[in-house]
């Protein structure tokens, strides 16, 4: 057993863990924070994906001893109260979400997307990148679309911060 | 309609909860005290248990107990049963071989339970599940259709000599045989729709309380039919009576057919939420998922079409194969049969059509409906023949299929269908305007002169969705009626719940079962609940498949709200001291028609309950059920076109483009509509392109894993065309026909005739994987 310290969304955490405990895990079972999905066991799907220090990782591929000190946040942490993130109200708009299971990975993989291409995307690179997140329900169609409005709206707010 | 009525591209409802991390899937609830479960499962395709050794892994940390297949039976579980009764040619009935829950003798495919590790942590059950020992004597297995018919194969069940489950056919023989002897041409192709897995991204779960004082269990389980499994579960498994049994089915991450079924698991879970004494949760992995729910298609068929000299179809005969895995899924029977042989005829006027179906057990896991359930099967026969048919004759396969195309309607097919209304034509003049069709040739031209193989392929399908009317099911076999119910409830204040039978797992019924409510009273649909995934709270429901919760749960509640609509008028014609033939409903207000006099909904719903002032004999409360049966399935149809460009050097099929016109009927939310598409088109294209499961000669599961299985992709598919012609359902009220299924009906025939047109070589299968076209255009050097 370990003691794991890492900050997820803003808040300092503690969890005694076995060390075999993934990140998925940790946030999941011991932080109930359950909008984090586990989709396979192969780290091919990205339902798990949440950003740590502000990189999208798979969190079935990271221990949560490998987490400790870092800053984590999950799709629990992307709103600002009431307010979506751009990249949530831009699924919800694109209608880019069906049953909702891949939903969170995927959200939280196309912020890190639009952040590394600083916002400079076309539909073939979304889908490039998106190649590490499935979605079984949507053909993708709305979730390319999606993440295309969503770069637009993100640089609009951040021309605007 | 209104900006939230039928027809209005409302935004989800659900949405927020789902974006912002706040679904609750199964997975996602943790009960008081409850414990974790991992099975112990066969390794080998097909073998004896020999022994079991629980001793070691009962001392492990934290374990609470271990059970074994053979507890299961003396505990007298029932075993896994096949609801839909299939008759033989030859009068006898299908060869159902036993199933329990978890094996006590024998296993007959990889990935079967024989027992089952509960402890405190999900670790712990799955250290101690490796302290389980069991000792197999291995049989030889049989991992394929070839291997199973083939003579002296090992036998599987004792109940079916020849791995036979059945031998079933429908329509004229003699008739068909003429047609053949008197054609002009005759066409023919042999065929492999390759095995799926459904792979809904949750995986399968279960958590089973069992209440021992009120001797009552709880089971919240990943189900598209809470009231299906409940009454399985109770009327066959011995689980529970049905008023002891709580089956919630919360947020659900797809469930394309997989989900339909009643699994051991679930059995399991809660057959062990008693013994234990304390609530068990199972959440299947990935790799469970690929070797437990039930996978999809798996033909092998011969067909034949006659011509006349004026290229008419005369005559269709199809004979397949079918594939049903070790063991008979819950409607799995009726999947090769009634939902595949039945739509033979496609969109054509065939006036003889003969089929086979024989089924087989398998060491494999077993098959059963996934999205499209038999008809992309069917739609892949007919499409690929009439393609092959319009190369052989030389004509254009637009002007073959149009010369075919059923235009009378009502028609009778000569197998059991008949189709209400629809408008051939148009679907096909829709898709070959969108993907610029006459232009083809010129594209082609210029695709040659740079080296690259370009091709087209149409494929016009049909299915029977708004499954189903009870009555016609029931006489083909059907264990259960296939209605659906529904109840309105107008609460005090004026807010309005709607419980339905059927269940949401994607689909958005949220949002457009309140859109319903909006268009009839002009409420918001923010005032509108949708209630459903309870059998607390839900009073019935046979839950959504076969693309059925618009045509039939819809429906449902409809007749439902003419029931609550009729009182609540007699209430505001009693209060306006009005005649009720007079009220008209507009804006959430009762108004006397041609007079400013009215009641806001709130108003007549609050007379409703307090009573006071209702018309003499008049009950109090404003709610009303309704059980509605269709009378005939609903006949979605459509056209659809692919365009692919080929490299001959790679055999890598590149997209150009893809163009789908559907006819659904009314669009109660055309966004919503266009995503069932896109996703229906997808699974389509991934069946002709990237999907396929690959079995062993000694029956072990090679593609188990994303690693292995190639599931589509963001990059392997392009963004689609998608426009709409319109008959409406003469067969329902709302006009609705129903589009969860259609993309995956239609799609896979489309690629593979583009495929096969650009490469000039029509030898094919599925998946079409750049080495498979490569061999197909270079051979086999």
């Amino acid at each position: 057993m370990s003691t794991v310290k890492l900050t997820v969304n803003g808040k300092a955490v503690s969890a005694e863990v076995e060390d075999r405990t993934l990140l998925v895990h940790l946030l999941r079972d011991h932080l109930n924070l359950t909008g984090t999905h586990i989709g396979c066991d192969t780290s091919q799907c990205g339902a798990c994906v949440v950003h740590i220090d502000g990189r999208a990782v798979k969190s079935c591929t990271v221990l949560a001893g490998q987490a400790s000190g870092s800053t984590v946040t999950t799709i629990e942490g992307i709103a600002k109260g009431d307010e979506l993130h751009p990249m949530q109200a831009a699924f919800r708009d694109n209608h880019g979400l069906q049953c909702g299971y891949c939903t969170p990975g995927m959200i939280m993989s196309a912020i890190d997307i639009v952040h590394r291409h600083s916002g400079n995307l076309d539909e073939a690179t979304v889908r490039h990148e998106l190649e590490g997140n499935i979605c079984r329900c949507t053909g993708y169609h709305n979730i390319v679309k999606a993440v295309l409005d969503a770069a637009g709206r993100m640089k609009v707010a951040q021309a605007a911060e | 309609m209104g900006v939230e009525g039928i027809g209005a591209s409302v935004v989800r409802k659900e949405d927020r909860r789902f974006i912002t991390g706040k679904g609750r899937y199964v997975d996602d609830i943790k009960l008081l005290g409850m414990t974790h479960a991992h099975f112990i499962r066969s390794p080998h395709a097909h073998a004896k248990i020999k022994s079991i050794d629980t001793s070691a892994a009962m001392e492990m940390p934290g374990v609470v107990g271990v059970l074994t297949g053979q507890q299961i039976v003396d505990d007298k579980i029932g075993n896994l049963i096949c609801g839909w009764a299939i008759t033989s040619k030859d009068g006898t009935g299908m060869k159902m071989g036993a199933w329990p829950a978890m094996a006590p003798e024998t296993v007959r495919f990889v990935g079967q339970a024989v027992a089952v590790v509960i402890a405190e942590t999900k670790n712990q059950a799955r250290d101690a599940a490796e302290a389980v020992v069991v000792n197999y004597e291995e049989l030889p297995a049989v991992p394929d259709i070839r291997a199973a018919i083939a003579p002296g194969a090992p036998q599987l069940h004792p109940e079916a000599p020849g791995n036979v489950i059945y031998d079933w056919t429908i329509g004229d023989e003699g008739a068909t045989d003429a047609a053949f002897k008197s054609a002009a041409n005759v066409v023919s192709l042999d065929i492999t729709n390759n095995r799926l897995v459904p792979n809904a991204m949750e995986p399968r779960a279960a958590i089973a309380e069992y209440n021992e004082p009120e001797e009552h269990f709880t089971l919240y389980t990943t189900s598209q039919n809470p009231h299906v499994a409940r009454l399985v579960l109770s009327a066959f498994y011995n689980i529970a009576q049905e008023h002891k049994l709580r089956v919630v089915a919360p947020d659900v991450g797809g469930g394309f057919g997989s989900k339909i079924f009643i699994y051991p698991e679930e059995m399991v879970a809660l057959w062990a939420s008693k013994k234990v004494g304390r609530p068990v949760k199972w959440t299947g992995d990935r790799t469970e998922a690929f070797l437990t729910d039930a996978h999809g298609r798996d033909h092998l068929t011969k067909a034949e079409m006659a011509f006349d000299k004026d290229n008419k179809v005369t005559g269709l005969r199809v004979k397949t194969y079918a594939n049903l895995g070790a063991y008979m899924s819950l409607f799995s029977s009726s999947v090769p049969t009634y939902l595949y042989a039945t739509l033979l005829s496609g969109q054509y006027n065939i006036p003889n059509i003969f089929a086979e179906v024989i089924s087989v057990y398998t060491n494999t896991v077993p098959v059963d409906a996934y999205r499209g359930a038999g008809r992309p099967e069917a739609s892949f026969v007919v499409e690929r023949l009439m393609e092959t048919a319009a190369r052989q004759l030389k004509v254009d396969p637009a002007e073959l299929r149009r010369k075919n195309f059923i235009t009378q309607f009502p028609h009778q097919t000569p197998v059991i269908m008949a189709y209400d209304i629809g408008d051939f034509h148009a679907s096909l003049d829709a898709a070959m305007k969108a993907i610029d069709y006459a232009g083809f040739p010129a594209r082609k031209a210029k695709a040659k002169s740079e080296g690259k193989l370009r091709g087209i392929g149409i494929s016009c399908y049909i299915e029977a969705c708004g499954i189903a009317p009870s009555k016609a099911v029931g006489s083909l076999g059907a264990g259960v009626g296939l209605w659906e119910s529904a109840e309105v409830r107008v609460n005090p204040v004026g807010t309005i719940e709607i419980l339905t039978g059927s269940h949401s797992h994607g689909q958005g019924h949220e949002t457009t079962f309140c859109q319903l409510i909006a268009d009839r009273l002009g409420v918001p649909i923010s005032q509108v609940s949708i209630v459903h995934g309870d059998t607390d709270k839900v009073q019935f429901g046979m839950g959504t498949y076969g693309s059925r919760s618009a045509a039939v749960g819809l429906t449902a509640i409809l007749k439902a709200m003419e029931k609550v609509e009729a009182k609540a008028k007699k209430i505001a014609a009693h209060q306006l001291e009005a005649s009720e033939n007079d009220i008209v409903i507009e804006n959430g207000e009762f108004k006397v028609a041609g007079t400013d006099k009215s009641l806001a909904l709130p108003m007549v719903a609050l007379a409703a309950y307090t009573a006071h002032n209702l018309p003499d004999g008049m009950e109090p409360g404003l709610k009303e059920g309704a059980f509605y049966d269709p009378t005939n399935f609903t006949f979605p149809a459509g056209a659809y076109i692919c365009e692919m460009e080929v490299d001959a050097g790679t055999g890598k099929s590149t997209f150009v483009n893809f163009v789908a016109a559907d006819d659904f009927g009314r669009l109660i939310n055309p966004m919503i509509v266009e995503g069932q598409v896109h996703g229906g088109l997808a699974q389509g294209i991934g069946q002709a392109l990237l999907e396929g499961v690959v079995y062993d000669a000694s029956g072990q599961l090679v593609t188990a894993s994303f690693m292995d299985y190639t599931m589509p992709r963001a990059d392997d598919l392009p963004s689609f065309k998608l426009s709409h012609t319109t008959t409406l359902c003469p067969g329902n009220p709302l006009g609705v026909k129903g589009c969860g299924e259609a993309g995956a009906i239609g799609a896979s025939a489309a690629v593979i005739n583009a495929i096969t047109d650009a490469i000039g070589n029509n030898k094919l299968e599925m998946p079409a994987t750049p080495d498979r076209v490569w061999h197909a255009i270079h051979g086999n050097a």
